[in-house]
């Protein structure tokens, strides 16, 4: 076993409630995106992020607006930390004309370059090089932007995750590679299909720092990338996080997951990233438990809100199809 | 330096590509160029020598044998500001890298709805001939003409090795730039007019046969109109997409016949769509059926003999030239 780190300070009050209120935002959109993809509202395919709120709050709440952020099919609690809107989001999933790609991307493709998201991608390990050229960009252009890749530990046996750490290591690139490690890659245990399975260690290999955090602590999350983002604003180049976490759902909505432990998930299920937060911030008087119900039911209302104005969007006309297959 | 300062007014092809190269970094500094080998060394062709000089390693940037890796960096960079000119040093390579192309420049400006675009050239060449084998001979354009998304672009004159590789950097899209290596030391008259890609050019008037091509193949049909009995009216496209039916089609109603050539294989190839397109359109005005010569499918071998027998040579277009018009 590896030793997981957690070596910075935790993050001021107030930010430990705003990590909350990420976090609670997160699982009400994905608790009610999963029911709504059960009875049949949202086309396509789905995959949720359910257990992993904490590394996309703990990295979304680290970076500024104008940071880069390259995603995953599961993207959706990314985009969220990040700021991305939630009708929008909502609208998109749905596939409205008031979704963010007016419904031409749908669950796996939401991007809001307004707030530096390049894209969730449906192609596993394709966030990687992409951010890498997010890195590039402000590198060359001289814009103190920080790109983040986030992939899955799925992603790492692909050449892609190779060939972007490497260049982003030669170029010095203010580039986070975050990789959520949450076990299963789709439906395999990617345990074994590796002899490496901290893929931190492997980080060794491209002459670059990694850490591997407890990814459901999103306090440990926020205060790592942090400080990965300040050494990248300092020209020191990429690094590698590794958060250990869990897929509380199926790779896709309606995956039964008869490849998963029972005892495993329940185990995972008793580290709630919510629950560690809320007891955390009630036992040092941060917040009262009333108090963080309130967040929890405003998130949810939210959503609320973004499914209703998703429901009464309008679908777009047969002419969109043909929009902005070229840029003029 | 520049073969412009030359005193002779022509100048060869690969001169002419390093000039438009040259010409787009001068008037826009978000243009970088990423390469294997463009740096110091100038290219494996010798097509980027002299640029790392003059424009330095920031925007003249050598790249690891990466492919995936760089490429993709250079979709990304292209939505984050910068404008790439990305080389992939032999045709055949994009087969390690295609991901980057196909998945991602070519659909997210679309799946967007335009929120991201992505001004990139994927410069590449081709060109059999060199006993350089089936790993370094093919012509994969119809490969990319076939995705939604991307142009493709083959310039077959030196004027036009400038010209559209100026014009293709000034294009707000994804380009796929072919040139073919057999055509680097072809003298001819330098160009310093871009026209914005979409637009063939009759390059040999005749009033018989019309004989439509691009590329390499270009030399070959106008030394066949050369040798035929026939009168034959030569079309360079220039660009597979934009496709210039317009000019296709006003040549084919005056002569009622069309042959189509193309180095790339003639099963599948770009030729069938242009067939079919003017079958559409011309069908009661055609004299005869459309024909086609493209290289047989076959690997293209090693052997000098072989391979001569097997691309498409200006006896051969003569004499379907020629056969056409004793068809009727």
């Amino acid at each position: 076993m590896h030793a997981v780190t957690s070596q910075h300070e935790p993050p001021p009050a107030q930010l430990r409630r705003n990590l909350f209120a990420s976090m609670a935002l997160i699982r009400a959109f994905e608790t009610r995106v999963a029911e709504l993809y059960r009875d049949g509202d949202i086309p396509g395919f789905v995959h949720t992020s359910l257990g992993q709120e904490a590394v996309a709050a703990g990295v979304g709440l680290a970076l500024r607006d104008e940071d880069y952020l390259a995603t995953t099919h599961r993207g959706h609690g990314h985009c969220l930390a990040k700021g991305v809107d939630v009708d929008g989001m909502m609208g998109e999933l749905f596939a409205r004309v008031t979704g963010l790609c007016r419904g031409t991307g749908g669950s796996m493709h939401i991007a809001d370059p307004s707030h530096g998201v390049i894209g969730a991608n449906a192609i596993v390990g394709a966030s990687l090089p992409l951010a890498v050229g997010a890195g590039l960009s402000s590198k060359l252009l001289h814009q103190d932007r920080v790109a983040v890749a986030f992939f899955g530990e799925g992603a790492v046996n692909q050449g892609s995750f190779h060939e972007s750490v490497n260049l982003a290591a030669i170029w010095d690139l203010p580039v986070i590679f975050v990789c959520e490690n949450n076990i299963y890659a789709e439906f395999t245990d990617s345990r074994a299909m590796t002899r490496v399975p901290c893929v931190a260690d492997r980080a060794a290999a491209y002459g670059i720092e990694a850490h591997t955090l407890d990814g459901n602590d999103a306090d440990v999350v926020y205060a790592a990338t942090a400080a990965a983002a300040e050494r990248c604003r300092a020209g020191e180049g990429p690094i590698l996080l590794e958060a250990e976490t869990y897929r509380w759902h199926g790779h896709y909505e309606g995956d039964a997951q008869p490849y998963k432990p029972d005892d495993e998930s329940l185990a995972w299920r008793d580290r709630d990233p919510l629950t560690i937060a809320e007891a955390r911030l009630v036992h040092d008087d941060t917040a009262t438990a009333e108090e963080l119900a309130a967040v929890r039911a405003d998130a949810g209302a939210r959503v609320d809100a973004a499914v209703e104005a998703a429901r009464a969007a309008d679908v777009p006309a047969h002419e969109e199809a043909f929009q902005h297959v070229f840029s003029r | 330096m520049s073969s412009v300062a030359e005193p002779q007014t022509t100048t060869r092809y690969i001169d002419a590509l390093a000039q438009g190269m040259r010409t787009a970094m001068q008037e826009d500094e978000r243009v970088v160029l990423l390469g294997i080998d463009v740096g110091a060394g100038g290219g494996i062709f010798t097509v980027t020598r002299g640029l790392h000089e003059e424009f330095g390693s920031e925007r003249v940037i050598d790249t690891p044998i990466s492919e995936m890796g760089y490429v993709g960096a250079g979709v990304g960079a292209a939505m984050t500001g910068l404008r790439p000119i990305v080389e992939i040093m032999f045709m055949d390579f994009v087969g390690v890298c295609l991901d980057p192309i196909l998945n991602q420049a070519a659909k997210l400006g679309y799946m967007t709805a335009g929120a991201l675009q992505i001004p990139i050239v994927f410069r590449t060449q081709t060109g059999a001939g060199r006993s350089a084998g089936a790993q370094h001979s093919q012509s994969l354009e119809a490969w990319f003409a076939h995705v939604p998304g991307l142009k493709v672009v083959m310039p077959a004159t030196v004027t036009d090795a400038h010209d559209l590789l100026v014009a293709a950097v000034r294009d707000p899209n994804p380009v796929v730039f072919i040139e073919n290596r057999r055509l680097y030391g072809m003298r001819g008259q330098a160009g310093e007019d871009p026209l914005p890609l979409g637009q063939a050019r009759v390059a040999r008037s005749g009033d018989e046969v019309t004989v439509v091509t691009w590329g390499q193949s270009l030399r070959e049909c106008l030394s066949a109109a050369d040798e035929s009995s026939a009168s034959l009216e030569v079309i360079d496209l220039r660009s597979l997409v934009p496709l210039d039916m317009e000019t296709v089609i006003a040549s084919v109603r005056r002569t009622g016949r069309l042959l189509v050539v193309h180095e790339a294989v003639q099963d599948f190839g770009a030729g069938g769509e242009i067939a079919a397109r003017v079958a559409d359109e011309l069908f009661d005005e055609l004299r005869t059926p459309v024909r086609r010569i493209g290289t047989p499918s076959v690997p293209m071998p090693f052997s000098p003999e072989l391979e001569r027998t097997l691309l498409p040579g200006a006896a051969a277009i003569a004499a379907a030239g020629e056969a056409l018009l004793a068809e009727g």
